[in-house]
């Protein structure tokens, strides 16, 4: 259990980032920590005790493996989270263009 | 990337052409042995995009530019989620459910086996790889100076 | 060692990276901070029995640390300018997530304990993934047989991430020697 709470205070550190930064780079680097978090739950909760990877070989049949349920979702959720920091990096990269900053409490002007 | 003389020095350049075969050979031998080993298409896609985003950083963008065809790849990357869903449409017409697995099984642990597992891969690799590079070429073809016009 | 040990060690190295990520100054080294976080959460993979994920996440770090590192570096900007808000919100934020994290306790006491998950589905995938989609890769099976529909839902989320961010840089294809701009 304490594997648990320990993941959870991990997204609840990436959590604190997002709500008092300022800066948009560490909006962007707490998004990834909130991510990490996530996933490392997930496989956390299909992980069975003295089991061996989901992969058949030729000398080995099914041994008593681990989940591969939560593997196929995280998966999935690593690729999205690229494409989301992505999008983010873009977005701040365009709004350096027109302010000359990267402090959100000066990126006031929402039109023109 | 850069505003002095583009690229990095020669020692690099000829140790980045050298490379350069074998890394995509290794991500093209990731995709192809995904139902068989860890890696899998995504895995697979990743490795070519830095294997081209290699030959960006040493080369310079100008002249990257020249050897690539922009078009080509651009058009390879719009397709493919277009030959996804071909795929999945095809297992309709043939197997009864969307992207139902129509092809032979084959016998087990062999490399043409799985029924529709490896075009998919196929196409998944292909799509990540080149998205993944397109996005790092724009980036580096971001001019910042260029004041906020429009 | 048990494999608690281990991964309560690489849990605690990684909120302690990320601690010092985001409260640095400079920029390229929280940049780095986060870097090493990710290779921590791959190696937690490895020992979580998912050589998948743990390929695939280092891979995938590495990536968004190029695309980060090209953001935010530039000759003239290397430091931010200042601190991040003030006292009152920091406090009240402090308060309430430490609020949280004590009332969360009670929730994970009713979950499975570690290492023995109710396996109801996956039961079925172990023993006729094999036989039904003809991989010897299970998860790789999961996702392009069983639930391939996820796969489709994912790669067009990824499309449109990608066209996005190509439409906010105002990329346009030049073919061969700068015509056609």
């Amino acid at each position: 259990m304490t594997l648990y709470a320990l993941c959870f205070a991990l997204f609840l550190v990436g959590l604190y980032g997002l709500l008092t930064k300022r800066d948009l780079i560490k909006i962007i680097l707490s998004s990834g920590i909130m991510g990490y978090a996530c996933n490392l739950m997930l496989v956390l909760f299909g992980y069975r005790r003295g089991g061996v990877y989901p992969i058949l070989e030729p000398g080995r049949e099914a041994a008593p493996m681990v989940d591969p349920l939560p593997q196929a979702l995280v998966l999935t959720s690593i690729v999205i989270e690229l494409g989301v920091t992505a999008l983010l990096a873009a977005l701040a990269i365009r709004l350096f263009q027109k302010y000359r900053t990267y402090d959100i409490t000066k990126i006031r002007r929402l039109s023109g | 990337m850069t505003d002095k003389p583009a690229g990095m020095t020669l020692i690099i350049k000829t140790v980045c052409r050298l490379l350069v075969g074998l890394i995509l050979l290794y991500g093209i031998y990731i995709i192809l042995h995904g139902h068989l080993s860890p890696g899998g298409g995504f895995g697979g896609g990743v490795v070519l995009a830095l294997g081209l985003l290699a030959v960006l950083l040493a080369y310079g963008r100008e002249e990257t530019l020249n050897w690539l065809r922009l078009g080509l790849l651009k058009d390879l990357e719009h397709a493919s989620p277009l030959a996804f869903l071909l795929v999945g449409l095809a297992g309709v017409a043939w197997g009864g459910a969307f992207l139902a697995n129509i092809l032979s099984k084959g016998r087990l642990f062999a490399l043409l086996s799985s029924g529709l597992i490896l075009p998919l891969n196929v196409v998944i690799g292909l799509k990540v790889g080149l998205s993944l590079f397109l996005v790092v070429l724009a980036m580096a073809e971001f001019d910042l100076d260029k004041g906020a016009e429009e | 060692m048990p494999i608690e040990t281990w991964l309560t060690f690489l849990l605690g190295f990684m909120i302690l990276g990320s601690i010092v990520a985001l409260e640095i100054k400079d920029i390229l080294s929280s940049i780095v901070a986060i870097g090493v976080v990710g290779l921590a959460v791959s190696l937690a993979f490895l020992f979580l029995q998912a050589p998948d994920l743990a390929v695939v996440q280092f891979l995938f770090e590495i990536f968004a640390l190029i695309i980060l590192v090209r953001t935010f570096i530039r000759k003239d900007f290397h430091v931010m300018e200042k601190a991040s808000s003030g006292r009152w919100i920091i406090g009240f934020t402090l308060i309430g997530l430490a609020a949280v994290f004590l009332l969360s306790l009670k929730v994970f006491r009713v979950l499975p304990p570690f290492g023995e998950p109710l396996m109801e589905t996956s039961r079925y995938y172990l023993e006729h993934g094999a036989a039904d989609t003809g991989a010897a890769n299970i998860v790789a099976g999961i996702i392009l047989d069983y639930r391939a529909f996820d796969t489709l839902g994912e790669v067009t989320v990824l499309l449109t991430a990608i066209l996005g961010t190509l439409t906010v840089l105002r990329f346009r294809a030049r073919d061969g020697k700068g015509g056609g701009r």
